[in-house]
């Protein structure tokens, strides 16, 4: 299924779909405020864009200086060109230190290479450990936002989940009963892993850290409990130096949550005594991105979800709807990329409203670029489908002034008689919630020539 | 040679783009009244500041069974044997730390391995109170790395506040699996 074949269903239970807008409003509406109350935002959002165009401009330098320095530091690092080769490398030391067990935090990367199941089949047991992404992995689902992984869900839902899998009480709906059932259950593990694996939020080239933000402290309840720290990141997610942190936390917890900052924000150097840090750098398909001219710029994006907040379509239909790791605006342009074919659809599940574009805390013309790639879709498609066809005769009608002229008499007359059931048909998608306009008495020329100034 | 690190390499580098300059961030103005600010703003993150009094009120409360205590002045509160494992701090009630300062714009605070030995402690501990000298307060992140600057600790930490999450139908719970409580204690 495409994207508004899913939308469509997900449309279906109307109530949920309106409390999911309502709730990712809420999260926008909260991220407006914070970012109000700091007068320079603008300068800043400027700012943290440009830091991003020189590291997308000089990032194998950037890459070399990182991982120069993180040797020297102690940390051991790995390259992988694609998620196969990430894969292995991730099971291989997981196997060098016999392990069979591993607790997980947020890693919108790990999900982009199907770590999870890639380990569960080679005999791994892979705990998720962020609250939201616990819940999905009990239900056996991908998160269906970035952020908030299990935004999609109600607390009823959560409550027979965890009634089902932690032995709650059935019927107690409360959060804080059911956040405190999931810490008790996680801790369990946190203090039974042996190899704890993070996503990386910033690696800095200048000192060879990465930067791990949380709210909960999940991601250091495993790695500071585990023997093995391994950190997944991908290549785009260095920065020059330290002091551009600075730019880059102010920006992300309130872009993502309208939080002043995250309430965890992990500097990792060097492993503790006797312990071990693996960092996993990963390509899949960011170099061919970094060479796509019009598309580069997506490489920027820090992973704060509120392009997903503000948008109208994402709102009304869901993480899922997608299809893909990274849904939303900023999946929209960055899936395309890797698989042209399988979401050929998602570029126009879009207003271009240019909303994402507006909250991007990198300044990312994500409306620009889903607009580009419905050009190169385009282009791509050989078949004829009934909209490209309904083209081709408006560029027929459009391109000879008198069918243009008598055909828009026409229409303002067939507006008025065209019945219902061709309007609102299966056939015409357009009319799905939507209602045909009223229609003028005479047409914007009729109208010049009789009132000429 | 490692292939990946090459192909991934020379694929960058066979794009021959030009280097675009690194900006330099500029000087932005911060708030006048630090200490106030940074109340505020711990307070948005759910912390509290309480003041020297109230923390040895607290401290001798004896709602805390099982105390750590690394902060100058403060140590003989310890009442645990400090464990070799940091898995066995699992079942502490309380931490008490120093923190190096705190960034008014946000309520965050930094720690690095000067006052976490334990790089566990501030998030296994049911509750965490951290020592603050309220001279030692910046006014925003920029301040803050400034003042960090090219120190070389293995670990460092920026708190801004207890464990929280939201990600049951976005309903604000504090204490999902790190410190339930987060108090600062301005000296």
């Amino acid at each position: 299924m495409n994207h508004p074949e899913k939308a469509a269903v997900f449309l279906e239970d109307k109530e949920n779909a309106k409390w999911h807008d309502e709730t990712l409003w809420f999260v926008r509406d909260k991220r407006d405020v914070v970012s109000k109350s700091i007068p320079e935002w603008e300068e800043l959002r400027e700012t943290a864009s440009q830091i991003k165009d020189n590291v997308l401009s000089n990032l194998d330098e950037y890459l070399v200086e990182f991982e120069r320095n993180a040797l020297a530091n102690g940390i051991k690092v790995h390259w992988a060109k694609d998620a196969e080769e990430h894969n292995k490398i991730v099971l291989n030391i997981l196997q060098q230190n016999d392990c069979k067990a591993i607790v997980k935090s947020k890693s919108i990367l790990t999900e982009e290479c199907h770590l999870n199941q890639y380990l569960e089949k080679n005999g791994v047991d892979v705990v998720d450990t962020d609250l939201g992404e616990r819940i999905v992995q009990f239900l056996n689902q991908p998160p269906s936002h970035i952020v908030l992984p299990a935004i999609h869900l109600k607390k009823a839902q959560v409550s027979d989940i965890f009634h089902d899998k932690l032995n709650t009480e059935k019927g107690n709906h409360d959060p804080s009963y059911l956040t405190n059932a999931a810490r008790l259950h996680l801790r369990e593990k946190f203090l039974a892993a042996k190899v704890a694996l993070t996503g990386v939020n910033f690696g800095v080239a200048e000192t060879g850290e990465f930067v791990v933000c949380t709210n909960e402290g999940n991601a250091d309840m495993g790695v500071h409990l585990a023997d093995v720290h391994v950190a997944c990141m991908g290549i785009e997610k260095i920065i020059p130096k330290r002091e551009h942190l600075g730019v880059f936390l102010r920006l992300l917890a309130r872009s993502a949550t309208g939080q002043s900052v995250t309430n965890y924000n992990s500097h990792f150097r060097s492993p503790a005594k006797g312990k071990e840090i693996h960092i996993v750098l990963l390509d899949n398909g960011r170099t061919e991105q970094l060479g796509r001219e019009k598309f580069k710029n997506s490489l920027k994006c820090i992973r704060c979800g509120a392009c997903m907040n503000t948008c109208p379509i994402y709102r009304r239909s869901g993480g899922y709807s997608y299809g893909s790791v990274v849904p939303g605006p900023i999946g929209s342009i960055l899936s395309p990329g890797i698989d042209l074919k399988k979401h050929s659809s998602l570029p126009f599940a879009s207003t271009l409203c240019g909303s994402c574009s507006d909250v991007c805390p990198v300044k990312i013309n994500i409306h620009e670029q889903l607009y580009e790639w419905r050009q190169e879709i385009t282009k791509a498609q050989t078949s004829i489908n009934a909209k490209s066809l309904a083209m081709k005769f408006a560029n027929g009608i459009f391109s000879v002034p008198f069918a243009y002229k008598l055909g828009g008499s026409m229409m303002r007359g067939a507006l008025k008689l065209l019945p219902h059931s061709i309007t609102y048909s299966n056939l015409n998608t357009w009319g799905k919630e939507r209602d045909l306009p009223e229609v003028p008495k005479e047409s914007f020329k009729d109208w010049y020539k009789k009132n000429k100034l | 040679m490692n292939p990946s690190r090459e192909y991934i390499l020379n694929k960058i580098r066979a794009l021959r783009q030009e280097v675009v300059e690194a900006p330099i961030i500029p000087e932005f103005e911060v708030a006048e009244d630090l200490v106030s600010t940074f109340k505020i703003s711990s307070a948005a993150n759910k912390g509290e500041v309480i003041d020297r009094e109230a923390f040895v009120a607290l401290l001798e409360s004896g709602q805390y069974p099982r105390i750590y205590s690394t902060a100058k002045g403060f140590e003989s509160y310890t009442n645990i044997t400090v464990p070799q494992d940091p898995h066995e701090f699992s079942d502490l009630s309380l931490a008490v730390v120093e923190g190096q300062f705190g960034v008014a714009e946000n309520g965050a605070i930094w720690l690095d391995e000067e006052n976490l030995e334990f790089r566990i402690l501030p998030f296994i501990t049911e509750h965490l109170v951290i020592l603050l000298d309220k001279k030692k307060l910046v006014g925003n992140m920029h301040q803050a790395y400034a003042k960090i600057g090219n120190t070389k600790s293995g670990f460092g930490l920026f708190t801004a506040g207890p464990s929280k999450t939201a990600d049951i139908e976005q309903s604000l719970v504090i204490g999902a699996h790190g410190a339930k409580s987060l108090k600062i204690v301005m000296i």
